[in-house]
């Protein structure tokens, strides 16, 4: 349609975007909006956005009405009321893309570079063009006799009582296309939470909302993703998502069971030289005993880290936790540059984190 | 003849079947006294409707995100059911039409039934005279003046300007165009008058009655009481189009004033529609309602019509619908001036039951109504007909917001309270109104507004901001006098920063 909405909506939708890079602290750490995903966009929930003017409050002027009600009875069909400026608000649906876009400009996120010597592109050719020139096999006739028409209807001999077109060599058309690399990295993020007693509900929330910030950036980063999910107390088992936020387990922490299960889950779908792998692993720091922290630093050291583009570990805080598996990482991978710590106490900290964690551009 | 289409696609003129149908209701509607400007009718898909309507009817408008974010707002409305625009005139000359495509045969005919309803309205209601019929190339060149000046200071910066004029497009007097305001065209000089400056040329025995000389001292006292109270002052009286005193006197660049006036010129244009609305919807409805059910509908198409008639006159609990009351008025009208029920015998006439009986064959309803369409707007037309009576059936109350529960409670079921509160709606559109007191406040070039407080507090959160935004109009500080929690209240704008003198509102940050 070429009247010039299009223009005045895209100026709209850049004050949405606006709004939302702004207040993007707020929604990193309250998780309203990923309830409401949807496959491709969020809905955001802004304050109304409006010009200002001088009016009356809301609840100041009253009004006319019609229908039931005796006097000092509630006004059918009025809701709740509010009176602040921009009490209307909206939701805005922002692209899965747009929302990545905005978190890489407000925490500078570099863009990742692809690990590995070659690329996997794959190349996909696209018949979008019409050449002059071409192997009669892709003859586009509709265009040739098009051609051939308005060549005869400027020549004058086109005769609509007797419609004959014949086309000449230069009227041929011939479907053309246009070859097109596409980069196929493909990429898996394994999630590793700690689902021991200690972890409570506030924990697992945030944990929530790393991950899905995590996963609308790398989404944005690789032309396919795809997502696991460990639990852990003192045995690991995969899950699916739904499980992994909700599930509540107890007992105690061997986190070397869980890096026992990244490492075969790597071995058996992921061969590291196909896929740029991340782990994130969630946990309160608590371990069950120093001879598994040593274990699990060698499992990290000599197989999980030699496939991965990174490793990141989230210490979030609990009333149980000690906090002590964070100093052994920490002193075991202190200049290794695959490995992220980060300490997330509160919600508040979550942006803090997610710059971290993705700040590295691996 | 206008052939040209207002879209910039192929024209998509009435199909056979109902070019047919449109001849015949324009000549039904002539023939009942119905005289429209010529009205071209278009066929649009929702998209199309959405984005003209978004455009507040007219096809081109100067580049800004308000219309995105209306348009936005449509399309979802009607993609989710929740509202679909049946169709949308425009008061111009010719008046141009929109039709959405895919209603039912019934409906367009119910469409262009009221679709000629207001092009008679808009050709022959007095508020609408000083209306620019060729508003269309008016908002054409709007757009394109508002372009080049993007073009010489950028999009952004124009952006931003458009915005600040909009705040303060309500800040107009939607009298202006029917009065001089500007008393005199010699401002008062004290020095100069004398009683005998009051006096009216008469012949020499009418002397003594027409120019008493009491009289003339009254009144060269009450002009000089006037001229010294607005010697030296600026404006003389206080100025209800804050708009154009800030146009005139503001300091602003050439590129700033033009687009100050464009925002002007079109909230001046539409400030008549915002004052006849129930009048105009209500004479729209009352055509449809007449020429389908008299002479237009099928029987096949009675249940479809009343279906959808019924939801356009619906009356949702707790709201009014202008629709629905200025079309029982116009009927009300009509019907007790056919009965005689008007005039000084009716008003005086204490006896309810001579009253409810009364009948004189007067047969003046139809010229009354068309009479009431010429002359009214919607606060003259409510304050004469609104009735008691009609309050009654109608079932209208008034409501107020109830501090405690939060909740919109039923205040009164009064007569005068609800009429009151009716008029003052309508005749404020529910804004404050809001004057220029003082040009040079301070003797430092200042300007100072004065809020006429009705009892109901400006809203401070927007009024900061709108300050903001007239404070870079103005070029100067400005200042709002009003009243906050029945006590006086100062707010100022230098611009920059915003202080606030008055007693602390209550329940609010």
């Amino acid at each position: 349609m070429p009247l010039n909405i299009e223009q005045d909506l895209q100026r709209f939708r850049n004050i949405v975007k606006g709004r939302v890079r702004g207040d993007l602290k707020k929604f990193m750490s309250n998780g309203e909006m990923i309830g409401k995903q949807g496959e491709k966009f969020v809905k955001i929930p802004l304050p109304e956005i409006n010009i200002p003017r001088l009016r009356y409050g809301k609840n100041e002027t009253g009004g006319v009405g019609q229908g039931e009600g005796q006097d000092g009875e509630k006004v059918p069909g009025e809701g709740e009321a509010g009176d602040q400026a921009g009490e209307h608000g909206f939701d805005a649906e922002v692209s899965l893309e747009e929302l990545a876009e905005i978190l890489a400009e407000e925490l500078s996120l570099p863009r990742i570079e692809p690990r590995g010597k070659k690329q996997l592109a794959s190349v996909h050719d696209r018949y979008t063009g019409i050449a002059r020139v071409g192997p009669n096999s892709l003859r586009h006739t509709r265009r040739t006799y098009q051609a051939a028409l308005k060549r005869q209807v400027a020549a004058g001999v086109w005769n609509p009582d007797r419609p004959v077109l014949i086309p000449t060599k230069d009227d041929m058309r011939f479907r053309s296309w246009k070859s097109k690399q596409e980069p196929q990295s493909s990429a898996a993020i394994l999630y590793v939470m700690d689902v021991s007693g200690s972890m409570g509900k506030e924990q697992k929330e945030i944990v929530r909302l790393e991950a899905f910030w995590i996963d609308t950036w790398l989404k944005a980063n690789y032309k396919h993703l795809e997502t696991r999910f460990i639990i852990h107390d003192a045995v690991a088992k995969e899950v699916d998502r739904e499980t992994f936020f909700r599930v509540k387990e107890s007992g105690g922490t061997l986190i070397s069971s869980a890096y026992a299960l990244v490492e075969s889950l790597i071995r058996e779908h992921y061969p590291p030289d196909e896929w740029n792998l991340y782990v994130f692993q969630f946990s309160d720091g608590d371990n069950w005993s120093t001879s598994d922290t040593r274990s699990c630093m060698e499992l990290l050291r000599d197989r999980i880290l030699p496939t991965v583009n990174l490793f990141a570990y989230g210490q979030v805080e609990s009333e149980y936790g000690s906090g002590q598996f964070l100093q052994d990482i920490a002193a075991a991978f202190n200049d290794d540059e695959r490995v992220v710590i980060s300490r997330i106490p509160d919600r508040d900290a979550i942006m803090g984190s997610i710059r971290d964690f993705l700040g590295k551009g691996r | 003849m206008p052939t040209e289409t207002l879209l910039s696609r192929a024209p998509r003129s009435l199909p056979p079947n109902l070019e047919e149908q449109r001849q015949r209701i324009l000549a039904i509607a002539k023939r009942h006294g119905l005289d429209t400007f010529e009205t071209v009718f278009e066929m649009c898909d929702y998209d199309e409707i959405n984005m003209i309507a978004a455009y507040g009817g007219f096809p081109v408008r100067y580049p800004h995100w308000r219309w995105g974010m209306e348009y936005q707002q449509m399309a979802k409305g009607y993609e989710y059911g929740l509202q679909k625009i049946y169709e949308l005139v425009i008061n111009t000359s010719p008046s141009y039409a929109y039709l959405l495509d895919n209603n039912a045969f019934v409906d367009q005919k119910l469409v262009m039934a009221h679709v000629y309803g207001h092009v008679d309205f808009f050709k022959n209601n007095c508020w609408f005279q000083h209306t620019n019929r060729k508003m269309l190339d008016q908002m054409a060149n709007h757009a394109r003046r508002v372009r080049r000046i993007a073009d010489r200071v950028g999009e952004s910066t124009t952006e931003a300007w458009l915005d600040i004029c909009l705040s303060v497009d309500n800040l107009i007097d939607p009298y202006l165009t029917h009065i001089r305001r500007d008393r005199l065209d010699d401002p008062l000089d004290a020095d100069v008058l004398t009683p005998e400056s009051f006096r009216l040329p008469a012949r020499h025995h009418m002397e003594s009655y027409i120019n008493p000389p009491a009289v003339l001292r009254r009144e060269h006292e009450q002009a000089a009481a006037i001229a010294a109270h607005t010697q030296g002052h600026f404006p003389e009286s206080p100025v209800r189009d804050v708009l154009g005193f800030v146009l005139t006197h503001g300091r602003m660049e050439r590129w700033q004033s033009d687009i100050l006036s464009i925002i002007r010129d079109e909230a001046y244009y539409f400030a008549p529609q915002g004052q006849t609305k129930i009048m105009n919807e209500g004479w729209a409805s009352y055509w449809h309602t007449k020429l389908m059910t008299e002479e237009i509908l099928d029987d096949s198409e009675v249940i479809d019509y009343a279906d959808h008639h019924s939801g356009t006159v619906l009356m949702r609990p707790g709201q009014i619908n202008p629709y629905k009351i200025g079309l029982e008025l116009y009927r009300d009208i009509e019907r007790r001036w056919n009965r005689g029920q008007f005039g000084k015998d009716w008003l005086e006439c204490d006896d309810a039951v001579a009253k409810r009986d009364w009948f004189k064959e007067t047969n003046l309803g139809k010229a009354k109504i068309f009479e009431v369409r010429k002359t009214h707007n919607d606060v003259t037309f409510l304050d004469t007909f609104l009735t008691e009576d009609f309050c009654k059936r109608a079932g209208l109350f008034t409501y107020e917001f109830d501090k405690k529960s939060g909740e919109y409670l039923v205040d009164s079921r009064e007569f005068a309270a609800v009429k009151e509160k009716l008029l003052f709606m309508i005749g404020s559109r529910g804004q404050p109104r809001v004057h220029v007191t003082d040009g040079n406040h301070a003797n430092r070039g200042e300007l100072e507004l004065t809020h006429a407080h009705e009892g109901m507090d400006i809203q401070l959160e927007w009024a900061q901001q709108t300050l903001g935004n007239l404070a870079k109009l103005w070029g100067r500080p400005v200042h709002l006098k009003t009243m906050v929690d029945e006590k006086p209240a100062m707010l100022h704008h230098d611009g920059t920063t915003f202080t606030y003198d008055g007693p602390k509102p209550k329940g609010k940050a």
